[in-house]
């Protein structure tokens, strides 16, 4: 698939050079870290609108799966070469990809990251994410108001060590609730008394269905689950709902996936952080184009935005409902 | 006139290195008895089981062919596609639940008849081979799933997974069908010829082929046996988390091979025990579950696992060597 | 009673064989008389191997007549020439190393149990097999202390002794040995050519390829010399010399020129 797209790229880019008036017509590559994961197929789906509306080519490219560094450096050395002036990324290896993207500046290229910052953030021109420390707090709000005072046990099913988003989202999930954490730069996951058990799930439905079970044999009592994503808290459901805790246990979660949000709407997780993975790569079209234009480019941090989605709204704290989260999900509807 | 075997440390060996799974094992659930409170019980041992399932089944099929001193780097991905297939024809085209189950069990055999195939009639090495369609399942099922999971599974889908009570505790069917699958096959691979002969052709095919029996044949139902176990995985996968999971089986590739090493098959073909494997899959899920248990961060699972599986290969290395 | 009277248990007529441009049989001929040790010797290139790959099945030739018995046959494969009781002791032995003796003598003529533990379970017999491969090597004194021993534990000339012990246990006809003594040393290959003795004496005849000289004059009744692809001359032991030997295999001694007790 990369392939042909990039084969299609080529030969667009080589007719173009043929016939200089047309080449005024942005190129922007789009970089994944995978192509089949849903939220990304939402960003590519909102690059590639974005980019019809404004006028610009969208290359697109990503690596074969999480953690492909490598693949991600050559789509970037291939879309350069086709003429990208602007590549958005989302990198799969925060420190390695950036002598990658240091070649790519040297050479006038504009780099945004996408969705997750390289290390340091600086190495990019700019960055168009989630505040996931912000999307922590935000249900950590929520149980504290859902849970009105009762005495908590926690267990929080995180990703795996040393990811900085993990750790962001359980860091901020645990200030939001009002217990003692640790702030956003902070890779290390903060332990209160009162989270009784951590596991990590990785982000998978089975391997989070494992970690809710040891953790409650660890801790029958516990009453409120955090988890890193979506698919972590439906296997965390599962294992509650096989042990017959489901009607007591708090689930909350970050994405807004539109399984995810099926799951609120089913009653499984009381809230979720919805994350916009379609408005990130829009904005990054814009500001590709925008540098093509005008030759100003984009810099800094921009926050794309946060909503929390619940059933049932609760006191204090702001929430959407279902139907406003089945329309922004991403992912099939 | 019969010469003494050599008295060397690795010709003392072989006994303790059938026995090293087990020691493992006790080890690690005395230490984690006494360091937890609740380790030792029969709910948490019956959840350890269960945990263990997917990966246990896969690795019947795995030590089979690591028995023939191949090795299947697929097993996880063809298991993913066996549940997407069989959900996905429950759920779209409203297959009754035991034919779809059973057309899901024919596309992995069918995957496992085409590593066969090419391991067998073009001769690629196996780590080649599975490399290849362990991408190629991969993309088939994105490709058929759309990247999305399955929810509306039939019910007899998911019966494995529920328990029935016996003294005091929850066991699942799945375990019952798992310890079964176990010892049937070795069953098979001691008291058969046909099972025999999977130990001779990894020990040493061109003998095989001199007494008349063609490694070939052995070599392909090899194979297509381990892709009929990958099937039976998908329907523990799928009774396991009630859902066909796209992104299931991606650590399941490793943690197959991981828990036949353990177990103390040797990587080179021709020795091995099938009940070695799933006592490595319950270590694994042991380390998990007793470290969770305590506290420990999973860091330290991943490095125990790491250090077992050098002293695993290790022990191996040195009882062969022990035997000339 | 000489060697020469003893019926004709296998022979072949005018064997060609060509592998490309090159012609390994040219045209060969052979006789293996009943109860004999028949050693095949030959250079490099002269066609020994070739020739006991068509009597083994292993090959099929070109042009030529294979007989048994006196009754010609056609082997198209190696279990061919087994079914008709001819068993090859290879190089390389053809022996699974981590599996039993036992195991490895009924390698790929497993006994099944009887009744239905046998037939729908297809459980093996493993008590008589142990018991039968026991019997076997006790048969041809062969002083291996335990059957249940990995075959990887004993020697190289001990394993020898099984790969000829199995020979021997399942051949009706003749045993056919490739270099058996090869890389073993001077007690160990005694071992191995004692056993070839009994195997004889047990009343299969034996064709015994060898480079080894001594070997071949302490046990061989006959001495078949391969060479050009043709069979040079068939010389008899006791009566030629061990250094005109080689020079008739080299070519350097034409058979002719032998005086006439010096054939066989």
């Amino acid at each position: 698939m990369l392939k042909l797209t990039l084969a299609a790229a080529l030969t667009s880019a080589a007719l173009a050079a043929q016939f200089p008036a047309h080449a005024a017509e942005p190129v922007i590559g789009l970089i994944t870290k995978t192509e089949t994961n849903p939220f990304f197929v939402k960003m590519k789906e909102g690059a590639s609108a974005e980019a019809k509306a404004k006028g610009a080519k969208l290359l697109s490219g990503a690596g074969k799966a999480d953690g492909d560094n490598a693949g991600q450096v050559a789509a970037m050395e291939n879309m350069i070469a086709a003429g990208a002036k602007t590549i958005l990324i989302t990198p799969s290896d925060a420190k390695a990809i950036i002598p990658a993207i240091k070649k790519a500046q040297e050479k006038g290229v504009m780099v945004i990251a996408l969705d997750s910052p390289t290390d340091p953030q600086s190495a990019t021109d700019a960055l168009f994410a989630t505040d996931n420390y912000q999307a922590g707090v935000l249900i950590g709000q929520y149980a504290k108001a859902a849970m009105a005072g009762k005495p908590v046990k926690i267990a929080t099913l995180d990703l795996f060590p040393g990811h900085p988003v993990g750790a962001q989202r359980h860091n901020g999930f645990l200030q939001g609730f009002g217990l003692k954490s640790n702030d956003a730069k902070n890779n290390e996951l903060a332990r209160p008394a009162e989270v009784v058990c951590m596991a990590d799930s990785f982000g998978d439905r089975a391997k989070g269905q494992t970690a809710m079970e040891n953790c409650l044999q660890k801790n029958p009592d516990i009453n409120l689950v955090y988890t890193i994503n979506e698919p972590a808290a439906a296997g965390a459901f599962n294992a509650l709902q096989k042990s017959g805790k489901d009607k007591n246990v708090m689930i909350v979660s970050v994405d807004g996936g539109c399984d995810g949000i099926k799951d609120v709407a089913g009653g499984k997780i009381a809230a979720t952080s919805q994350q916009y993975p379609l408005k990130m790569a829009a904005m990054g079209v814009a500001a590709g184009v925008d540098y093509a234009t005008t030759g100003k480019k984009v810099s800094g941090y921009t926050d794309t935005g946060v909503t929390l989605i619940a059933a049932k709204p609760v006191d204090g704290v702001e929430s959407k409902d279902t139907k406003v989260g089945t329309e922004l999900c991403w992912g099939k509807k | 006139m019969a010469a003494i075997p050599s008295t060397t440390l690795g010709a003392k060996l072989p006994p303790i290195g059938q026995l090293g799974p087990f020691i493992a094992l006790l080890i690690a659930c005395v230490a984690f008895g006494f360091t937890t409170d609740q380790f030792f019980s029969g709910e948490n041992f019956s959840l350890i089981l269960q945990q263990v399932t997917v990966v246990g089944v896969i690795a019947i099929g795995q030590t089979l062919i690591i028995l023939t001193a191949g090795i299947d780097l697929s097993c996880g991905m063809i298991m993913a596609l066996g549940s997407i297939v069989m959900t996905k024809l429950a759920a779209d085209m409203g297959l009754p639940a035991p034919l779809a189950i059973l057309a899901g069990i024919a596309v992995t055999a069918g995957f496992g008849l085409i590593n066969g195939l090419l391991v067998t009639r073009i001769k690629l090495p196996p780590f080649i081979v599975t490399l290849g369609t362990f991408n190629i399942a991969f993309a088939i099922t994105q490709l058929y799933s759309g990247a999305q999971t399955v929810t509306e599974v039939p019910p007899m889908m998911t019966w494995f997974g529920s328990t029935f009570a016996l003294g005091g505790t929850n066991i699942a069917y799945g375990t019952i069908l798992m310890i079964l699958l176990y010892l049937g096959v070795w069953f098979w691979l001691r008291e058969t010829g046909a099972g025999r002969h999977v130990y001779a052709v990894g020990n040493n095919p061109e003998a095989t082929r001199l007494v008349g029996i063609p490694p070939e044949r052995v070599l392909l139902g090899v194979y297509v046996l381990a892709g009929v176990f990958y099937g039976i995985a998908s329907l523990m996968s799928v009774a396991r988390t009630g859902v066909g999971d796209p992104n299931a089986g991606q650590t399941e590739n490793l943690d197959a091979i991981t828990a036949v090493v353990l177990g103390g098959t040797s990587l080179f073909g021709g020795r091995g025990m099938i009940l070695g494997s799933l006592v490595g899959a319950i270590v694994v899920g042991v380390l998990r579950n007793g470290l969770t248990l305590m506290g420990v961060s999973s860091v330290y699972q991943v490095l125990i696992t790491g250090i077992l599986v050098i002293v695993a290969v290790t022990v191996d290395q040195l009882s062969r060597k022990g035997g000339r | 009673m000489t060697a020469t009277t003893a019926p004709l248990v296998m022979q072949a007529k005018g064997l060609i064989k060509r592998y490309g441009q090159v012609t390994a049989l040219d045209g060969a001929d052979f006789e293996l008389r009943a109860g004999e040790i028949l050693a095949v010797i030959g250079d490099n290139g002269a066609g020994k191997s070739s020739l006991i790959k068509c009597l083994s099945g292993a090959t099929v030739p070109d042009e030529g007549q294979i007989l048994l018995d006196g009754k010609p046959i056609h082997f198209k494969a190696p279990i061919d020439a087994r079914r008709e009781g001819i068993e090859t002791v290879y190089q390389d032995l053809a022996v699974a190393p981590a599996m039993t003796i036992a195991e490895n003598l009924f390698l790929g003529r497993e006994i099944r149990r009887q009744g239905f533990l046998g037939n729908v379970l297809r459980m093996l017999d493993k008590t008589k097999m142990l018991e039968l491969s026991i019997a076997r090597m006790n048969d041809l004194k062969v002083g291996i202390r335990s059957m249940t021993q990995a075959v990887e534990t004993l020697s190289g000339g001990q394993r020898q002794c099984v790969a000829v012990a199995r020979a021997a246990a399942f051949a009706s006809h003749v045993v056919i040995l490739d270099e058996p003594t090869a890389a073993l040393g001077v007690k160990e290959g005694n071992m191995v050519l004692e056993l070839i003795r009994r195997v004889r004496d047990k009343g299969l005849p034996v064709v015994l390829i060898s480079h080894n000289m001594p070997h071949v004059f302490e046990i061989a009744d006959r001495i078949h010399v391969a060479r050009l692809g043709k069979r040079g001359a068939v010389l008899n032991p006791k009566k030629i010399s061990m250094s005109d030997t080689v020079a008739v295999m080299t070519g350097a001694l034409p058979p002719e020129q032998l005086p006439a007790e010096c054939l066989a």
